[in-house]
């Protein structure tokens, strides 16, 4: 059996420029939602590999110090396809000064879109953004909602492509050795998608068990889709820490 | 008097329903869960992937792998359960999130609403917001009736870039409550805050809307 287990993230990636699949412009899908969820040492290890030009899948960007705020600081992201970019002051700079691309995509529309690219489906209708600058320039037909069949009105639906990577970056809760995959609490977020959609997948996680120690009911993502585990300690960063009184 | 942003917050609570699958949006629309009827049975959505929200955890109970939409931590109730971002956006395109509450910088007569830019500013981008007024069976506004400086919001037509289009079906903000009449293609207002006179939401209106026969004072 191929050994995917990796020791370190540096690890993980070091032979992937050899492979092809690390390049200068390559396209890199990375999980996450916020700071939740996302793969931290992975980003780093990305980082270090000194790329550049990367188009980033992500639904956020990190923030200055965290997540792909790192791949910002040093300029190796050349676009960023995401749904909000949110609090972070270094990709507002860039973006303002020109040095960024940023191409919004709704966030149901963003998840579809990487579900389709891995899923084989080139696009899809979605009554999400009809009508929006969004729309502008994609094909716009009418459609009753498959729900309201026969009853209900037309409306405008618009063309959206399926998305597919070069790498996945993903993060989940616990992975065995062939690479099947649990997630955790909100934590799954995009990863189950993007573990899907590229055509190489390392997938960080905080424990890793042997073949055959998960019930298979209980798998999230088959560990066919991973190519590589890496087992890392998280720093499990939180933007905004709210708490009740005790 | 025009309504406290908790007054509005109350006047929303009550169009949730027992059993009813809602989303919040972030900001003002969170109050509305501190006014969830007793007894009441509502179900809260957030797009990130949990359908159930409980309520904000104690220092000891803070997990980073558990937060909402506006990223704070909070809590899973019994019964709760986890999906990925794919299925929790089906959920809501597909017709499953009975409400949702969210704010709007404009509306328009026809019930467009523009939330996400202002042209020349920065760009945050759109979130969860396009999907969730395009799929969810009932989508109610909360907000100012007014902008800060001053200017209607509820205006002919949107002067921002919209988040889409004829979606809005009721308006709660601080001086009355709008409701979206399918048949006549516009708002029509059927209560007023305490003190609030029609002629005052008119002139802080530039749509065109309709008065409802019968306007109920809302209950303070």
């Amino acid at each position: 059996m191929v050994e995917k287990r990796y020791e370190t993230a540096v690890e993980s990636l070091a032979d992937l420029r050899e492979l092809g699949i690390i390049h200068d412009g390559m396209t890199v899908m990375v999980g996450g939602f916020g700071l939740c969820g996302i793969p931290e040492h992975l980003i780093r290890a990305l980082r270090d590999t000194g790329v550049t030009d990367i188009t980033c899948i992500s639904n956020n960007a990190g923030v200055d110090d965290w997540g792909l705020g790192l791949l910002l600081k040093t300029r190796q992201i050349k676009k960023m396809v995401s749904s909000y970019v949110g609090e972070n002051a270094i990709f507002e700079k860039q973006f303002l000064d020109g040095d960024l691309e940023v191409e919004f995509n709704p966030q149901g529309t963003l998840a579809e879109r990487i579900r389709a690219g891995g899923a084989g489906i080139p696009g899809f209708y979605t009554p999400s953004g009809a009508g929006t600058p969004i729309a502008e320039g994609k094909d716009t037909r009418n459609f009753q909602r498959p729900s309201d069949l026969g009853r209900g009105r037309e409306r405008a639906y618009i063309l959206e492509t399926g998305l597919y990577a070069d790498l996945s970056l993903v993060k989940a809760h616990r992975a065995d050795a062939f690479g099947n995959l649990q997630y955790r609490m909100t934590a799954r977020n995009f990863n189950p998608m993007m573990a899907t959609a590229a055509k190489f997948v390392v997938a960080e996680v905080e424990d890793i068990v042997a073949t055959g120690d998960f019930d298979a009911d209980q798998i999230h993502t088959p560990g066919s889709y991973i190519d590589r585990i890496v087992r890392t300690v998280s720093e499990r960063r939180i933007e905004q820490r709210t708490v009740s009184e005790a | 008097m025009p309504l406290t942003r908790d007054q509005i917050a109350r006047r929303a609570s009550q169009e949730l329903q027992d059993g009813f699958i809602v989303n919040l949006g972030i900001g003002m629309p969170t109050l509305v869960a501190n006014h969830i009827p007793q007894g009441m049975d509502v179900w809260l959505q957030s797009e990130n992937g949990l359908l159930g929200i409980g309520p904000f955890p104690t220092e000891q109970d803070v997990d980073a792998d558990l937060i909402n939409a506006g990223k704070q931590t909070i809590t899973a109730r019994t019964g709760a359960s986890y999906f990925s971002s794919a299925d929790s956006f089906a959920m809501i395109r597909g017709g499953h999130i009975d409400m949702c509450i969210l704010g709007a910088m404009e509306i328009s007569e026809r019930g467009d609403i523009a939330n996400w830019m202002i042209p020349g500013k920065m760009v945050k981008g759109m979130g969860g917001a396009m999907d969730l007024v395009a799929g969810v069976n009932k989508v109610v506004v909360m907000m100012e009736h007014v902008s800060r400086k001053g200017a209607p919001k509820i205006v002919p037509k949107c002067t921002l870039p919209l988040t889409g289009r004829a979606c809005i079906d009721m308006i709660v903000s601080d001086l009355c409550v709008l409701e979206f009449d399918g048949d006549k293609g516009r708002f029509v207002m059927t209560e007023l805050a305490p003190g609030v006179t029609v002629d005052e939401v008119k002139d802080k209106t530039t749509a065109q809307i309709d008065i409802a026969d019968e306007v109920r004072t809302i209950e303070v």
